[in-house]
């Protein structure tokens, strides 16, 4: 079995309500070879978003370790987080979360601001993701001249313009028609088949988990092999 | 620069809100401006009174031409000063005046106020460049006869051309008009200082104006005078003099102006400051995307605090802008130091604006600072969630 890419130990995470604790997750384990392809599934409320975003740091475990590539991500500091987050992960939402005030190209643009490309550099790198994602002829348009399909394939292109090794998509499909979705799965697919990006997804939807190499459900806080 | 276009659009993005903060500040730094415009406009007019190279004489400890004596004697003996320039025919220019205010009905309100009327010499003329007589002639000598500062002819009744003012239980007409570049003297009425010592029954001048044959040497002047246990007098270069004459009354307008300005400026920090939370409201998933995709709490403090800035400074230039109008506005008041009255125009400076800018980016910062900090406190996980 290849090395693991993505590592959850143990993690258990809960939320305060004043003095109530809600267990969120429950003695989470999970190994995500590099280059694999993960759906998590589960009903509302099972966990799923809160499990993505340990992965993605953007939240921390109340214990256990979160390790992607070898770092420990639930160990750093808030700004090296911060840093961590802006070069190794590309997140997708369900609701895209393209800011409405920018175009389709300044949205994709948005995370190369972290890097030190200079301008010319980050055009480049613009255009080829708005053209992976089949969006090139659209670069001037702003979210709300954008079919909703349109707009998730403008996240996915922001989500791997720095060419992130992990994506992580939180209902990607969620918000989308049946044909709009199919055609981000088949985006999110190439990407993991020809640029060898893991990705994780969390989805309600079978017909989209269905592109994924493996598939495990959330229940109650705990994770199981379907 | 993606994200100060971030901000920008942002701003453009909620039309009403920006646009009423933006007038809230740019109305306080109008005010503001014209407060500043204003003790600069005395200020110069009253510094353009004086001329460089030029010494004025006054009594000791009399502060102004208005309370201050001078003897015949004491007079004729600083006129023999070596440090006078001497003219073409060896005539120090020097001149000796007087000064007194009389009682006059404003024309817009028919209330009365002081005007100066100086007693003069033909070397009064000489000794400022900037005289101009614009319309009408010379007084003939020995007539009652005056001439007008343009501005005083403007405010005051029976000083228009032609017309004519009582005072020293004479008539007087009024047969020039004068200007001198927009400085205090066109607020007087001229005459010869002769007819004019005899009808206030004067025996004594106000002052002495004089060119120094080498303004360098001041110090020496003002030494050698103001040491002669005969005169008892105060030497001041001319500029220096009039300067000190708007102080009293620019002080007055700058912390009166100041202090309304500071008042007004809570009211548009606090507009700002509920413009810009409701943009972190209404932004929270924004800025929770922003953080997700590695942007820094930093990073979200600054953008909304160049958002907050960006505002300020449009309505700075606004406000400046509307400002600079008001050169086109003369007013008068009376000058506290002279009670004389005062006409002038606001004035605007580099430095006026650099203030006024200061003051706004000040307002920028202030209103947005909470609201920034609010925006960069966010959990990522909340600010997601929010709808």
């Amino acid at each position: 079995m290849s090395k693991s890419f993505v590592q959850l130990h143990n993690v258990n995470k809960s939320y305060w309500r004043d003095t109530l604790e809600i267990p969120v997750l429950h003695n989470i384990n999970l190994d995500v070879p590099e280059g694999e392809f993960v759906a998590l599934m589960g009903p509302s409320g099972s966990g799923k978003t809160t499990l993505l975003n340990l992965i993605a740091g953007i939240d921390r475990p109340s214990s256990g370790e979160v390790s992607v590539n070898g770092e420990s991500v639930s160990r750093l500091s808030e700004s090296a987080l911060a840093r961590w987050r802006s070069r190794n992960i590309g997140f997708v939402f369900q609701f895209y979360n393209l800011m409405p005030v920018l175009n389709a190209f300044e949205n994709v643009e948005l995370p190369l601001l972290l890097t030190k490309l200079n301008r010319r550099e980050r055009r480049r790198q613009v255009e080829t993701a708005l053209s992976i994602v089949g969006l090139a002829d659209r670069m001037k348009h702003y979210p709300n001249q954008l079919s909703g399909g349109q707009e998730q394939r403008v996240a996915i292109a922001r989500a791997v313009v720095t060419d992130p090794r992990l994506i992580l998509a939180d209902e990607p499909t969620g918000d989308l028609d049946k044909q709009s979705a199919e055609e981000v799965m088949e985006l999110l697919s190439r990407l993991n088949k020809e640029f060898n990006k893991t990705i994780i997804v969390v989805t309600h939807d079978p017909r989209a988990a269905e592109k994924a190499h493996i598939q495990r459900h959330l229940d109650k806080g705990e994770l199981n092999h379907l | 620069m993606l994200l100060i276009h971030y901000s920008y659009k942002n701003i453009l993005a909620r039309k009403l809100t920006s646009l009423l903060t933006v007038f809230g500040i740019g109305l306080v730094v109008f005010v503001f401006c014209a407060v500043l415009m204003l003790s600069n406009g005395l200020g110069e007019t009253l510094i353009a009174t004086g001329e460089d190279g030029n010494a004025i004489v006054i009594r000791k400890a009399s502060q102004t031409e208005v309370q201050s004596i001078i003897y015949r004697d004491v007079a004729n003996a600083i006129k023999a000063d070596a440090a006078i320039e001497k003219d073409a025919d060896g005539v120090p220019i020097v001149t000796s005046e007087i000064l007194v205010l009389i009682n006059q009905n404003k024309r817009s309100n028919n209330k009365p106020s002081n005007v100066p009327v100086r007693g003069v010499t033909g070397m009064s003329i000489n000794i400022r460049p900037a005289f101009k007589l614009v319309e009408g002639r010379m007084w003939q000598p020995g007539t009652s006869e005056i001439i007008a500062g343009s501005k005083v002819a403007e405010s005051f009744q029976g000083c228009g051309l032609g017309e004519t003012v009582r005072f020293g239980m004479r008539d007087w007409t009024v047969v020039g008009l004068f200007e001198t570049g927009g400085s205090g003297f066109e607020s007087e009425l001229w005459g010869d200082i002769d007819q004019l010592m005899d009808a206030f029954g004067r025996p004594v001048f106000s002052s002495l104006t004089m060119r120094l044959a080498n303004p360098e040497e001041f110090e020496v002047f003002r030494a050698r005078l103001e040491g002669d246990p005969r005169y008892t007098v105060e030497v001041m270069r001319e500029k220096e003099y009039y300067e000190e004459q708007s102080k009293f009354t620019t002080i007055f307008i700058n912390a009166m102006g100041v202090t309304i300005s500071i008042i007004f400026s809570l009211g548009a920090i606090v507009g700002a400051m509920i413009t810009m939370y409701a943009a972190v409201a209404n932004r929270t998933t924004e800025i929770g995307t922003m953080r997700a995709l590695g942007f820094s709490r930093r990073t979200i403090l600054f953008a909304f605090l160049t958002e907050s800035l960006l505002i300020a400074l449009i309505g700075g230039a606004i406000g400046v802008l509307t400002a600079t109008f008001l050169r086109l506005v003369e007013v008068s008041t009376t000058n506290w130091n002279t009670f004389a009255e005062l006409a002038f125009s606001f004035e605007i400076s580099s430095e006026i604006v650099l203030y006024a800018f200061i003051f706004a980016i000040v307002m920028g910062i202030v209103g947005g600072f909470l609201p920034a900090v609010r925006a960069a406190r966010f959990r990522i996980v909340t600010a997601l969630r929010a709808k």
